[in-house]
């Protein structure tokens, strides 16, 4: 594990300086009998994105939820720096139809942002239409983009997505990450997402924590791929994650879903045209 | 107008005043109340404390003790137990119907045993909103300020809490702490209102006007002030048709919100 602690120097180093927001520290969750989580250690630096991948049943959505405070921890410690603002986009928000609820007010009563600000994040995110409708009333990606914008107007230091792109289509999907991305460079706060998306994983993170109750490995993207625990859980088959990943550049699709044929590393370039550095691995 | 000439004859007697002084400040707290017991699929709640109540009032009798300290201290007592007890996740339904069937079999039982007389049984069972004091009219109207201020300033922490708890936690609100509020506001609109509607229709006064409220409205704080309305009115429905038919005020009043809700109920497939 300590071999692959190490970071790239890519630009993002200097983002992932100085005190961290929050560090966990040898935290266990048992839930009915069963150990849930077992002996995580990890911090989150300003301004980083730190992404965890893991098999169904890891874990990653009770780490989250420990990571937020929903969840206290049986053993170990959750410290946050005081003050910490926490923007959470939750896997799904199961709302009761009992309760009448626009997606304005919705966003209001989370981040305490005014009429205007809604308006104007609710277009930054691509659905201003739904600004007076019922939050029961919209699609799973509507709702995931009313999450998102909510969670962006609390001006958090740290957003927290639990498989943010479930419910998109995959165009929708490319879109919400360039969006995240986007937004993250302006604001500049730090990214905690979970994701079974590897593709993302690979080309968006700093760090990547591999899950599977346990911290299994971490480091640098191009490190844990090379990990053999992480070519454990997710396995070699013919070349592995590596060849998946390199799958993705031999095609894209641009916003409308069309196919387009193109150089390996073009879409990482045109997603990330200031870091280079963590992404050699494709090249 | 004979009609109108009957009610104002009937709200010129202060027995009738003091019972819609009453009434009106029950429903005011009871609407925006219910509409929270209804979001969080509590409506059980208010049948459980009222139900838990009526323990109380043997137990206040038992110890010479006046029967409002019984009844608000049971239902703090069920409230506080429903509280520790409670997990969102699995669910209160059962733990709910354990204390409200079985508070009510033991209150009946203890109430008469303790020789508080089955003549009291009728008044706790059905409510005496008629034989209301001043005082007891002065202490419902200053309950419902105490409360409707509570809700205005707690407010985005119970809906909140109430639509997720993760997204509460997350928003810097804590739910636990929100939903021991609750639970301690219901206690005490329930111990009032039993002196209306009786511990068998306590909690109509709590679910109806909410549910009538639901299909009018948009946002959650829309629901809670039409809950209030639709109880208020309601309530004074109910007394004028209760003295008109020469009826018991509680089931008319309870009647009352039913016509409401049912006028209400075709909106909400219109939308």
């Amino acid at each position: 594990m300590s071999r692959m602690a190490g970071r790239g120097s890519g630009p993002k180093g200097a983002a992932g300086a100085g005190a961290p927001l929050l560090r966990l520290e040898r935290v266990e969750v048992v839930r009915g009998g069963r150990t849930i989580l077992e002996d995580i250690t990890l911090e989150i630096r300003p301004g980083e994105i730190l992404t965890i991948v893991g098999p169904n049943g890891a874990g990653k959505s009770t780490l989250v939820k420990v990571v937020v405070g929903a969840i206290m921890p049986d053993r170990g410690r959750v410290w946050r720096r005081p003050g910490l603002v926490i923007g959470y986009v939750p896997q799904r928000l199961a709302l009761d139809p009992s309760m009448p609820l626009t997606a304005r007010r919705f966003i209001a009563l989370v981040a305490g942002a005014g009429e205007g600000e809604i308006a104007a994040m609710l277009a930054r995110v691509g659905t201003p239409h739904v600004f007076d409708r019922q939050m029961t009333a919209l699609s799973g990606g509507e709702t995931q983009r009313v999450l998102l914008a909510a969670a962006l107007l609390r001006e958090p230091d740290l957003l927290v997505l639990d498989e943010p792109a479930q419910g998109l289509d995959q165009p929708g999907e490319a879109a919400f990450y360039r969006l995240l991305e986007a937004c993250r460079r302006e604001a500049g706060f730090a990214i905690l997402m979970v994701s079974h998306d590897l593709h993302v994983v690979m080309s968006t993170s700093d760090r990547v924590i591999c899950l599977n109750r346990h911290v299994c490995c971490t480091g640098t993207p191009a490190a844990v791929e090379a990990a053999p625990e992480y070519r454990a859980l997710f396995g070699t088959g013919t070349g592995g994650a590596l060849a998946l990943y390199r799958h993705s550049h031999d095609h894209a699709h641009d916003v409308d879903g069309n196919c387009l044929p193109k150089k390996p590393s073009a879409v990482t370039d045109a997603e990330r045209p200031a870091d280079g550095g963590t992404t050699d691995a494709a090249d | 107008m004979p009609l109108i000439d009957t009610l104002r004859a009937a709200f010129a007697e202060p027995f009738m005043q003091r019972a819609l002084l009453a009434a009106l400040a029950v429903a005011a707290m009871a609407g925006p109340l219910g509409s929270v017991v209804l979001w969080r699929r509590m409506a059980w709640f208010g049948d459980a404390t009222a139900h838990a109540a009526l323990l109380g009032v043997a137990l206040a009798f038992l110890a010479d003790l006046p029967a409002p300290l019984g009844i608000l201290a049971a239902a703090l007592v069920a409230a506080l137990f429903l509280h520790v007890f409670s997990r969102r996740e699995t669910g209160n339904d059962a733990l709910l119907a354990v204390i409200s069937h079985g508070g009510l079999g033991l209150g009946l039982l203890a109430l008469v045993l303790s020789g508080g007389g089955r003549a009291r049984i009728e008044g706790f069972l059905f409510g005496d909103i008629l034989a209301v004091g001043w005082a007891d009219a002065a202490l419902a109207v200053g309950l419902a300020a105490l409360v409707l201020a509570t809700l205005a300033l707690r407010w985005r922490g119970l809906v909140l809490s109430s639509l997720s708890a993760d997204l509460a936690v997350a928003s810097g609100v804590r739910p636990r702490r929100e939903n021991a509020l609750l639970l301690v506001m219901l206690a005490l609109v329930v111990a009032v209102a039993i002196r209306i509607t009786g511990a068998l229709l306590v909690s109509a006064l709590l679910v109806i006007p909410a549910a009538a409220a639901r299909p009018l409205s948009r946002t959650p704080e829309a629901m809670a002030r039409l809950a209030a309305l639709i109880g208020m009115l309601a309530a004074l429905v109910g007394l004028s048709g209760a003295w008109v038919l020469d009826a018991p005020a509680g089931p008319a009043i309870v009647t009352a919100a039913l016509v409401l809700f049912l006028l209400a109920a075709p909106f909400g497939r219109r939308r």
